[in-house]
């Protein structure tokens, strides 16, 4: 069985882009550890030459008209709920 | 409360005496918090409308709540989360829009598991909702809150989102009636994205035809959800006769409440009563479901998730410098610790090295289930099983193992995981008083003979 290592857990956390407090490390190690034993009963099936089924619709490029389609909100009432909005722009911290 | 009594009372009294009335329940029952918000004003406001004459439509007047993952004016749209906790929707949802065009009226939003991540609503950031049966059980999950709103009769008719069985096993808890549609029957424009290849849309009702009559409204393709299929879902007023019925032996085993298979056993026997065949039958992929499930679902909502970065909308965490610190703390803020721990498998089991292990083995492992379901339904009509393996369970029984609560979705994840329409009927009550819900379910696009069998049974 898979065992996550504190260091694992925050190797996922970094990819998941999460800074996770200290005091929940070790219970996510224990759960996800738990979790991956549990979905590794897969491996005892034989899929050779069975397709994997990503999607059910059976509905394949479903394309739309290239054209702007006018939903009725406007630049300013989507900038209203931006956290913090400079220059009638988004604003965030330095980048580079 | 029936949605026919309501349009008859609405033309006794008026809208706004029936809306007032609902408002009135929902904080007469504040102590189950089933409710996130209430848009009184808005709905008040549509009320008047609807008794004026500038609103009509099949459902004017009646008065429903959407689960708080449905974007919907008149209140935030949290998801249960700290992130989104002030999020102001600026469109609605399409099942929503769909619902108003008829001139029902939404009082109010949902209490959920965050982000619709759980099976008991102990999940959400803003603490759990209790049954509607047994306030020191769960309602269920994740749509939990729109099952104890609807049993409670605060309102008709409820609207959820079942990506495992997030509303057929809260139905069960709560003695209501609850519908998985097929995948791509409903919209899903405007609601919190989960597990795209999984989620779909669906009510509570307190009566299957009121179910049936609230699919054959949000039904039917949108250009805004590219998933949608074209619109198949016709009522059917007479049940065809002489069913073939497959009792799925895998859901009634000895792990499975004795009650609960008692339940379904008598339901059975109404069946054959009711001149249509039974059969055992065996979906041995069944035992695999949960597993897939808990590889494909973690996997695509850490990156359905990863718009959540405090950037364009949402909160966003205070007294950070760099941009890398800014994702992580909102994210840490704004996230439950079992969206934390969802996302975490998903990065796992889609990084490199693991992909094929673990994502890829699940996707072909769900086609050896679909195919088990597609050899079943050439045979039998529709199949039929527990919703749960339980009735609600005890509040905090299952949150120290999330194994022990993911087992809760036994029964529902494997429709989920082929698209296939399924329903949960309240079958009974067992000695305790709880009840107990049976889950029939149909090949792909069949949602109309589900509803037409279920209803023939309701009358028995």
């Amino acid at each position: 069985m898979t065992q996550i290592s504190r260091d694992d857990v925050l190797h996922l956390a970094q990819l998941s882009k999460l800074e996770l407090a200290d005091a929940e490390i070790d219970g996510l190690r224990i759960d996800i550890s738990n979790i991956l034993g549990y979905v590794e009963q897969l491996n005892k099936l034989d899929t050779t030459g069975i397709d994997p089924t990503y999607q059910v619709t059976g509905l394949s490029n479903v394309w739309r008209d290239d054209t702007v389609i006018d939903y009725g909100i406007s630049r300013q009432e989507l900038l209203a709920r931006s956290p913090e909005v400079a220059d009638f722009q988004v604003k965030v911290p330095k980048v580079l | 409360m029936t949605i026919s009594e309501v349009l008859i009372k609405i033309q006794d009294t008026s809208a706004r005496a029936v809306v007032e009335n609902s408002l009135k329940l929902a904080k007469e029952n504040e102590d189950y918090h089933a409710l996130l918000s209430l848009t009184e004003e808005r709905a008040l406001k549509r009320a008047d409308d609807v008794d004026s004459g500038k609103i009509s439509g099949k459902l004017a007047g009646v008065p429903f709540v959407v689960k708080d993952n449905f974007l919907a004016f008149g209140a935030p749209t949290t998801a249960a989360s700290k992130i989104l906790e002030n999020f102001d929707a600026p469109l609605q949802a399409t099942a929503v829009e769909k619902l108003e065009a008829e001139g029902a009226i939404c009082i109010g939003k949902a209490n959920l598991d965050a982000f619709a991540h759980g099976g008991s609503t102990e999940n959400s950031a803003y603490g759990p909702t209790s049954n509607a049966f047994d306030k020191t059980r769960v309602a269920g999950g994740s749509s939990g809150g729109s099952a104890v709103v609807t049993a409670l009769g605060v309102v008709p008719f409820a609207l959820g989102s079942d990506t495992g069985g997030s509303i057929r096993q809260p139905a069960s808890f709560n003695g209501v009636v609850g519908v998985k549609t097929s995948y791509g029957a409903v919209s899903r424009y405007g609601v919190v994205a989960m597990a795209s290849s999984t989620d779909v849309i669906g009510s509570f009702a307190t009566n299957v035809s009121d179910a049936e009559m609230i699919t054959d409204i949000i039904t039917g393709s949108d250009k805004n959800d590219m998933t949608t299929l074209s619109d198949f879902f016709v009522i059917q007023e007479n049940v065809k006769p002489n069913q073939k019925i497959g009792l799925v032996k895998d859901f009634m085993t000895d792990d499975v409440d004795a009650e609960v298979r008692d339940t379904v056993n008598k339901y059975v026997e109404k069946l054959k009563n009711a001149g249509h065949t039974v059969e055992e039958v065996n979906l041995p992929m069944a035992e695999y479901a949960l597993a897939i499930y808990y590889i494909i679902v973690p996997a695509e909502l850490s990156s359905n998730l990863a718009r959540y970065d405090g950037i364009r909308y949402g909160k966003r965490a205070e007294g950070v410098t760099t941009l890398s610190e800014l994702y992580g703390r909102t994210r840490d803020l704004g996230f439950v610790t079992e969206n934390k721990r969802r996302i975490m498998i998903g990065s796992y089991v889609l990084s490199s090295g693991f992909f094929d292990a673990y994502y890829l083995q699940a996707q072909k492992a769900r086609t050896l289930l679909i195919n088990e379901f597609n050899n079943l339904f050439e045979k039998y009509d529709l199949l039929i099983g527990p919703t749960a393996p339980t009735p609600a369970f005890k509040l905090g029984e299952n949150t120290a193992d999330p194994i022990k609560m993911y087992l809760n979705d036994i029964m529902t994840v494997p429709t989920s995981l082929a698209g296939l329409p399924a329903i949960s009927v309240p079958a009974g009550v067992n000695q305790a008083g709880l009840p107990i819900g049976v889950q029939l379910m149909g090949p792909m696009k069949s949602d109309a003979s589900v509803f037409a069998l279920a209803k023939s049974m309701e009358e028995k």
